[in-house]
């Protein structure tokens, strides 16, 4: 007894006190800023293993496709910078391409938030994670956020065993042709209404898988999906960021 | 006749060596079966590494390593089969009817090519990758049965109740007794060995390396850039070298407290499992402090590093060691001296040292069970050549086993990064990363890369062509070894005991299905 008190006391506190102002510290690659400075662009964009950089009208750099090996940003340190911001979600596809002098933080649009989200999902959120050739360290990382750092049981957002509990389902990974069927069998025991999510570069656009023969995407096509996380793999912080800002976020 | 190993004409190599393909000589069928078995049965200094084949040419041509860890040695074999006539026409006596330990090997080979082996006790699909030959779908894989009143089975997956990877365990239970499982893997398939060659440019190589298995990110990402080093002629200095290692005894500390942790999530005893998972949070966030991603990714690059490990990031990470040591300890005193720990773990999922030897088990499931199986004593590279150390071995092959070596483990690479630490020169300036420009392969030739990643043995093997482009890619997890551990170790257990001793392995399904 005492000696588990004593490793309590060596444990202590935790818990981030308020995971919505967290900052996750530097040299993390967050959200990218782009400058108008001049560089050989060709160079550039060839460069970026997954395509996510485009030159023109001006150079853009998609964080649905982006693997975050900084690379870009080493070789070109005065074109793309990462900046520690984490707050990478967003529910519209387009809003993930970062452009050229753009600097503001990433959000949602709220006019693509369906009502029944914030009604039924506010206060309680119970998700069904679906690995679909994940590389483990996304799930890794879903799983760090219910763990005593992140707490994000804190907001009643859980995973949880059965898709018959769930109120969404939570993908992550490119999508394997051998994933395809038990994906959708998943999603569609989830009763209605429900999200679909989108966890990591790897699910969002197949990430470095993209183009490989062994992926079947067409899940993608057929449901609407929620929210896009991206990252390899998101932060913690970014995911529930993300699912705080899609269920319960005032817009003004 | 039977050829003595002592005679073999087999090419000898060593780890990280590059050869040329025309150097490895070609064996009939029958003084490849003969070699390979005379050798294999003269004991435990022998294990299998790899064994695949690729159309090269005019024939269907197959690469088999063996791992001399006696003598820090590898001999690679080689045969070939025509391509004149169709691969499914063929049909070769199989190695595993007796030796068993290649029996993935030739599935995989079954499966990919369509070449039947005679006499394979376990001819079955492995990962229905998108290119085999066999056109089995994944959901009709043929389980094992048996014809009984009083027996059920039990079927679990591929979606499992954590928020964990997919794969189908299908249990033949008498009441709670687990009389057989069969797992069955293939459901992450990513077509990653096929993406190495469509994927040419090599900082998209890195990357993928990086996502095998992204729990062990620098440990594949390590065997790549370390083969390609050797076959392009990189010479990488000391201190870049030591870098690298610390990466991957970092990674193993990362995972040994998320095992602890997770172990204790099986045994509900939350104080331990807290903790342990507590601790893991600042090592994976030193990870981040190091290159900006929580599991290393982006670290380790061709030829150089962008992220020196700087004097000031040398201070943090002894500190670092210093706490989760102390800390650990004082957690695994109490938790390892628990009678209610002790009960759940001893005698459950036992497997032999005989078991782990003749299915070619490595890493920390050979470990376990007292079978030596680890590279960095048994094929290392010039940076553990210089440190002091042995593996840990542990005779009782259950659960508790192999919890403790976790703790052990943990422990001995806290040692290792501070060996490393202590003979690091602390000059930061590293080379900066090769790019392709500047990393031109070997033409017509074979490399071999061989790490110890925190679960084991990680291989990865390339041969290029004529223009030095890659033709073949091949990668082996060490859990294409050891998943058939785990469903060993299922026997005449409980039903319930399969959650702790699937914890207690914590293989990989990605790194397995490619
Ligand atoms: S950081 Fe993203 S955009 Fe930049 S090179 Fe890497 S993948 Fe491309």
């Amino acid at each position: 007894m005492i000696d588990e008190l004593k490793i309590l006391y060596h444990h202590g506190k935790q818990y981030i006190p308020d995971p919505t102002k967290a900052v996750v510290p530097a040299p993390f690659r967050g959200r990218p800023v782009i400058s108008d400075a001049q560089i050989d662009t060709a160079a550039l964009v060839d460069l970026c293993p997954t395509g996510a950089i485009e030159a023109s009208p001006a150079v853009s750099l998609d964080l649905g496709k982006c693997v975050f090996c900084g690379e870009c940003a080493l070789l070109f340190p005065d074109k793309i910078r990462f900046i520690n911001d984490h707050r990478l979600a967003s529910n519209e596809r387009q809003r993930l391409i970062v452009k050229a002098g753009m600097d503001a933080p990433i959000v949602l649009n709220p006019e693509l938030v369906r009502a029944e989200i914030r009604r039924v999902f506010g206060q309680s959120l119970k998700l069904r994670q679906i690995s679909a050739a994940g590389d483990n360290s996304f799930e890794a990382e879903l799983n760090a956020c219910g763990n005593v750092n992140f707490d994000m049981g804190r907001y009643g957002i859980e995973f949880v065993a059965s898709p018959r509990h769930a109120d969404g389902v939570v993908i992550t990974g490119p999508i394997s042709e051998n994933m395809a069927e038990a994906t959708e069998i998943c999603y569609r025991a989830v009763p209605n209404p429900k999200i679909v999510v989108l966890v990591g570069t790897d699910a969002i656009s197949g990430g470095i898988f993209t183009g490989s023969r062994a992926l079947n995407r067409s899940f993608l096509n057929k449901y609407p999906i929620d929210l896009y996380v991206p990252g390899n793999p998101p932060h913690p912080l970014t995911f529930i960021q993300g699912i705080l800002d899609l269920t319960r976020k005032k817009f003004d | 006749m039977i050829t003595s190993p002592k005679t073999s004409r087999a090419t000898t190599v060593k780890n990280y060596q590059t050869i040329l393909l025309e150097d490895v000589l070609v064996m009939s069928y029958q003084s490849f079966y003969e070699e390979v078995t005379a050798m294999m049965r003269d004991g435990e200094s022998y294990h299998i590494v790899n064994y695949f084949a690729f159309q090269h040419r005019l024939v269907l041509k197959f690469i088999c390593i063996i791992a001399i860890d006696s003598n820090q040695t590898l001999r690679v074999f080689s045969h070939e089969l025509s391509l004149k006539q169709p691969l499914s026409s063929y049909s070769l006596p199989s190695i595993s009817a007796e030796i068993y330990q290649f029996h993935i090997f030739e599935r995989e080979i079954w499966e990919n090519h369509g070449i039947y082996f005679e006499n394979h006790p376990w001819l079955k699909p492995v990962r229905f990758a998108f290119d085999r030959a066999n056109t089995m779908k994944v959901n009709d894989y043929p389980f094992y049965k048996i014809d009984s009143e009083e027996l059920h089975e039990v079927g679990v997956g591929p979606i499992h109740a954590g928020v964990i990877e997919p794969g189908h365990f299908r249990f033949i239970c008498n009441g709670e007794m687990v009389l057989h499982l069969e797992i069955q893997l293939g459901w992450q398939h990513r077509g990653v060995e096929k993406l190495y060659l469509e994927k040419t440019k090599l900082l998209q190589r890195t990357v993928l390396s990086e996502s095998i298995a992204g729990d062990t990110a620098v440990g594949h990402a390590c065997t790549f850039v370390m083969g390609i080093e050797s076959n392009a002629g990189i010479k990488v200095d000391t201190e870049l070298a030591i870098e690298r290692t610390i990466g991957l005894e970092l990674e193993r500390v990362a995972m040994a407290l998320f095992d602890l942790s997770n172990l204790n999530v099986g045994t509900a005893y939350q104080l331990a499992s807290s903790v342990y998972g507590a601790l893991r949070t600042p090592v994976i966030n030193y990870f981040q402090a190091w290159c900006g991603n929580r599991f290393g990714k982006g670290l380790i690059r061709v030829g150089g590093t962008h992220y020196p490990l700087t004097a000031e990031l040398q201070q943090r990470l002894k500190k670092l060691l210093y706490e989760v040591e102390w800390r650990s300890e004082e957690m695994s005193e109490k938790a390892f001296n628990l009678p209610s720990e002790q009960s759940r773990f001893e005698e459950i999922g036992k497997v032999t040292y005989r078991q782990m030897y003749l299915i070619g088990a490595v890493g920390q499931a050979a470990k376990a069970a007292g079978l030596k199986r680890d590279v960095r004593w048994s094929h290392p590279d010039i940076t553990y050549q210089s440190l002091d150390f042995k593996p840990v071995t542990l005779s009782t092959g259950d659960v508790w086993a192999r919890f403790l070596l976790r703790r052990l483990e943990l422990l001995q690479s806290i040692g290792l990064i501070r060996q490393l630490l202590s003979i690091h020169s602390n000059i930061s300036t590293r080379p900066k990363p090769r790019y392709d420009d500047t990393v031109n392969l070997t033409p017509n030739s074979l490399t071999i890369s061989i790490n110890e990643g925190w679960r084991g043995e990680i291989c990865h093997t390339m041969v290029t062509g004529d223009e030095g482009e890659l033709i073949r890619y091949k990668v082996k997890d060490p859990s294409l070894h050891n998943w058939l551990a785990l469903a060993l170790s299922l026997r005449d257990l409980e039903i319930s005991d399969f959650p702790i001793n699937n914890k207690s392995y914590n293989l990989s399904y990605c790194g397995f299905d490619l």
